[in-house]
């Protein structure tokens, strides 16, 4: 071997024959190299470059797959929530609905029970009234009389007669009740 | 030391192929053993480096939301494992690191060739014949471990009329052991083929008038040595699939 790497030696230090691709005593080193290139390209991708790319896309497509099915989750979730909260807001509609009218009804009783008592109050005040105007007008009249009999007695007296008692008070009487 | 080899005294002194000799990195001398490190070994371990950096730096925060480095990282594995996927179908899916290898080897010796100064590793007929037949001795052992001697049913195409087969196994056997030239030569001869024209450019910059044709020249091929680069990397592993499938399911 050291020969041919000699002679081939010579030849390259005398004069390139050509082409340096068919310098045969180069072929070994090319070769020797080559192969231990390629074994350690091939330990490095297959250890740890593709296991390594792979893990990484197989995690990235897992991450994908995750997050649309949690999306997705989310989604449905999202409309559950919407379908709960339209129906809470049904439900609270009625009930308002619902407290509304039972408040008007027992507004409405309470209205009914206070203009009833109020109408009874108005009506007992009434007679009262009208029965202290009657007084009052009994009252009127009897003044009136007395004032009228103690009046047409004076009158009477000024003009110089002298009336009795029961004349003027049957005159009064019936004056008053024409 | 090689450029007195060429002629220097025209005064435009092109070489175009000095870029692919291998050389000791230290010491000097073309004195190559097998086990001396030159920069064929300088250029493979930056390929090593430029992987690691790619598939597995890029990769160490494992996020969920990648960044910009782990998009490529991930880029990648996304690309040729679909094309194993769609290629060779579901049982191809445990050669994925293999080709993956192949794959990531060849992109990253390709573009690291195309910075200035480099080294081309995969422009050298001798690494393209390993990847080469390594992939037809694997996946001809593949084929009979796989379907024994019905692996032999790839040569005999039954679909086509009886008398016409043994033509057509003929021609399918040669096609069949031509593969991995084809396979290496293809990936060396464009890798080289395009840093030479570089190189030829370049030369022609030295003359004045033509200079910046030339340097524009420079800058289009490097432009087309890119694609070259990365499409070169999609072939070799697209045949690679190809072959896989054709070890895995020999029947037409």
């Amino acid at each position: 071997m050291a020969e041919n790497t000699n002679a081939a030696g010579e030849v390259a230090l005398g004069a390139p024959p050509g082409m340096p691709q068919l310098n045969v005593g180069t072929f070994d080193n090319q070769v020797f190299w080559l192969l231990v290139t390629l074994v350690v390209i091939y330990f490095v991708l297959s250890r740890v470059a593709l296991p390594r790319i792979a893990a990484i896309l197989a995690e990235r497509q897992g991450t994908i797959t995750n997050d649309i099915a949690a999306a997705e989750d989310l989604k449905a979730k999202a409309e559950a929530a919407e379908a709960a909260y339209d129906k809470a807001l049904a439900d609270a509609r009625a009930e308002a609905q619902r407290i509304a009218g039972e408040t008007k009804a027992a507004i409405q009783a309470d209205l009914d029970v206070a203009i009833e008592k109020a109408d009874a109050e108005i009506a007992a005040k009434a007679a009262e009234s009208e029965k202290a105007i009657a007084d009052i007008r009994a009252g009127a009249q009897e003044a009136v009389k007395v004032v009228a009999k103690d009046a047409a007695k004076d009158i009477v007296a000024l003009m110089g007669g002298k009336a009795d008692a029961k004349s003027i008070t049957a005159a009064v009487t019936a004056r008053m009740k024409g | 030391m090689a450029d007195e080899a060429h002629g220097e005294g025209g005064g435009l002194s092109f070489h175009p192929m000095d870029q692919f000799e291998v050389k000791p990195l230290f010491g000097g001398g073309y004195d190559v053993h097998w086990y001396t490190i030159t920069n064929v070994t300088l250029w493979l371990a930056l390929a090593i480096l430029a992987i690691i950096g790619l598939m597995v730096l890029t990769t160490s925060k494992r996020a969920t939301v990648p960044g910009r480095g782990q998009s490529i990282a991930e880029l990648m594995y996304g690309f040729v494992y679909k094309m194993v996927e769609d290629v060779t179908g579901k049982d191809g899916i445990k050669y994925f690191p293999y080709i993956m290898t192949l794959f990531m080897f060849i992109l990253c010796a390709n573009f690291l060739g195309l910075i200035p100064m480099s080294f081309t590793t995969t422009s050298h007929i001798a690494v393209t014949a390993i990847l080469g037949f390594g992939v037809f001795f694997a996946v001809t052992i593949l084929g009979f471990v796989k379907n024994g001697a019905s692996f032999l049913g790839l040569f005999w195409v039954s679909s086509a009329p009886l008398p016409l087969r043994p033509v057509l196994a003929v021609i399918e056997i040669i096609s069949y052991f031509v593969r991995p030239v084809s396979h290496s030569i293809r990936l060396a001869g464009n890798m080289m083929a395009g840093h030479a024209v570089l190189k030829v450019f370049a030369g022609f910059a030295q003359v004045a008038a033509i200079a910046p044709v030339a340097i524009i020249g420079v800058m289009a091929i490097y432009g087309l040595e890119v694609l070259v680069s990365a499409i070169q990397a999609y072939v070799f592993t697209i045949l690679t699939c190809v072959y896989l499938k054709d070890a895995l399911h020999p029947h037409h």
